[in-house]
């Protein structure tokens, strides 16, 4: 089978970004209609992200991102803004799940050398990052093999659908 | 090897020897949504093959973020959780019964038990001794379905706390404390332990104030273990018969202990806009706020409205201060007003809102206009959180923010006393 390669441009965030920063409760009147809501993802961290965002880039954020609230809505806005994958330092602990259960992958690496604009190639299979506007290679930690098998069927609900139950 | 309180639940609910670090796949005894989670959860749950509750006893909604509702489309969400649970005959609480957390310990958590709720702060229940864990919506969707999920067995780091407290300091200064300890994501993926004499002087009001703010050092569950005043709770809540004592062994094996000397504490306060940064209310005497707001899954239990109304008996809030209280379940404004806080606290100028999340989540209720600086007994003060980027919130115990109510400035409650 041939690598799983993504491609895009760094989107530069903080360390700390809460769920709140990707979707407010305030938008809670929209989690019924997607399209909408996902108009304003990330806005009390970039208002302008959207606009400039392209389908494939990346979000590249410092430690703890996704901490805070539950909702799923927030890795589901990121991923419907077209972002093939998030690296962060370290990721909270339901965002982690939420990112892999809708098949969004979420790499944790040392995001220190790389910076808003620069372009990256991500080689899912090998594990690595490569900055091509650098030329600087990273490695991201290893994904646990039950989250590996939810990401590889697209998600923990196609993967439920799939298999019937849970096959560790 | 002895087992933590965590690898002893595992343990039991999945049938296995469960170590730190092991992946593990247990049942679980409730399975919960709240309104804002709900409707994403029940569209997923109906892509799972079959899309049938595993168990409907003990598959729960929860209307509590945004009711009464503010608007056409989360009244049409509300619609559609109400017409899931007619149609699957599962539980469901409407508006005004209280917040989920609280429900959950009044009626469900018990000592040994797993839940897992669509909703970050359902890690509230470990007050009683429940293993209970926040999860997205595909997670508790296919939980829904399967009556059971995965996890991974947490490392756990155990807190231990000697001392009394000082009067006018408690459970909420020693979260916001151990917090800034951690730091926000300190412990995440981990288990919180709480233990020590301290812990067994500690009502089940404040254990569960403590294990509610848990996921804001990232854990992944805070609990206490039982004991008879966790087995006095249940007997007043009419489930004294699911009491079980539960305490880690004696050789658990803990990857970090963390000792705090209550009597060493001071009334505390987490500083915009992260939950970590934390500072005693002295370093902050003098800040001027706007609104204050008494409530939510942390602090809106009877003791913390009776800390309030302690303090506001016959006062009246500072005029440039809104004060908003919203108690945590009918249960509690029912004792509330038998008892007569809530008298005591609308003659001060509190605004009584309905049991519920109400102005916690930004959505409505209370939300902060610019530049506005909330001082909150919530448990988040991320920017944006209450509505506004652009708004400031500060966290703190029932008693900071009720002598702040009166001074129209961030106080320490001893100072007005």
């Amino acid at each position: 089978m041939a690598d799983t390669i993504l491609k895009g441009k760094a989107f530069r965030f903080g360390d700390n970004i809460s769920t709140d920063h990707i979707i407010p409760g305030k938008y809670a009147h929209l989690r019924s209609d997607l399209p909408e809501l996902a108009k304003h993802v990330m806005e009390d961290a970039d208002p302008n992200f959207v606009e400039k965002v392209k389908s494939g880039d990346f979000i590249v954020a410092g430690k703890n991102f996704g901490l805070g609230s539950s909702r799923e809505h927030a890795a589901l806005v990121i991923k419907m803004a077209g972002v093939s994958a998030i690296l962060a330092k370290s990721v909270a602990r339901i965002f982690f799940r939420n990112a892999i259960n809708q098949g969004l992958p979420t790499l944790i690496c040392d995001t220190d050398k790389i910076d808003a604009g620069d372009k990256l190639e991500v080689n899912l299979t090998r594990g690595t990052i490569t900055d091509l506007t650098k030329d600087v290679q990273l490695t991201f930690g290893k994904i646990p093999k039950v989250m590996l098998d939810i990401l590889n069927e697209g998600g923990l609900i196609p993967y439920i659908a799939k298999h019937g139950d849970f096959e560790l | 090897m002895g087992k933590t309180l965590s690898e002893k639940i595992l343990s039991e609910k999945s049938g296995t020897d469960a170590r730190a670090g092991d992946i593990v796949i247990a049942s679980v005894d409730l399975v919960f949504v709240q309104d804002t989670t709900g409707p994403l959860t029940i569209r997923q749950f109906k892509e799972v093959k079959h899309g049938r509750l595993a168990n409907p006893q003990r598959t729960a909604i929860f209307l509590d973020h945004a009711v009464p509702s503010p608007n056409r489309q989360l009244s049409n969400d509300h619609q559609f959780l109400r017409r899931f649970a007619e149609d699957n005959e599962c539980r469901i609480f409407e508006g005004g019964t209280g917040i989920c957390h609280q429900l959950v310990a009044e009626m469900f958590a018990n000592p040994g038990d797993i839940i897992v709720g669509a909703d970050s702060h359902t890690v509230t229940a470990g007050g009683l001794g429940t293993f209970a864990t926040g999860m997205g919506s595909s997670d508790v969707a296919v939980a829904f379905a399967l009556g059971k999920t995965w996890f991974r067995v947490p490392e756990t780091f155990k807190i231990s706390i000697s001392g009394r407290f000082r009067k006018w300091v408690g459970a909420k200064d020693l979260i916001i404390h151990l917090i800034g300890v951690l730091g926000a994501d300190g412990a995440t993926y981990k288990a919180l332990e709480f233990d020590g004499q301290t812990v067994s002087n500690m009502s089940i009001s404040e254990r569960l104030t403590v294990a509610n703010m848990a996921v804001e050092a990232g854990a992944k569950v805070g609990i206490f273990p039982s004991d008879n005043v966790t087995q006095r709770f249940l007997t007043v809540q009419g489930r004294g018969n699911k009491y079980s004592a539960l305490r880690p062994d004696t050789y658990a094996n803990y990857e970090r202990t963390i000792i705090i000397n209550a009597s060493e504490l001071e009334p505390m306060v987490a500083v915009p806009h992260t939950v970590d940064n934390v500072t005693p209310v002295s370093m902050l005497a003098g800040t001027k706020i706007d609104q204050v707001f008494i409530g939510t899954c942390t602090n809106g239990r009877l003791e913390d409205l009776a800390m309030a109304a302690a303090i506001l008996r016959r006062k009246k809030r500072h005029p440039s201060v809104r004060l908003i209280i919203a108690p945590a379940s009918q249960q509690i404004l029912t004792k509330a007003m038998k008892i007569g806080y809530i008298q005591v606290l609308v003659a001060a100028g509190a605004v009584i809102l309905p049991p519920g999340c109400a102005a916690c989540l930004g959505l409505h209720q209370g939300v902060l206009g610019d530049n506005e600086v909330c001082l909150s007994t919530a448990n988040r003060n991320f920017k944006g959180r209450m509505g506004n980027p652009e708004a400031s919130i500060y966290l703190a115990s029932p008693a900071t923010a009720a002598a702040s109510a009166l001074t129209g400035e961030i106080t320490d409650p001893r100072k007005v006393l």
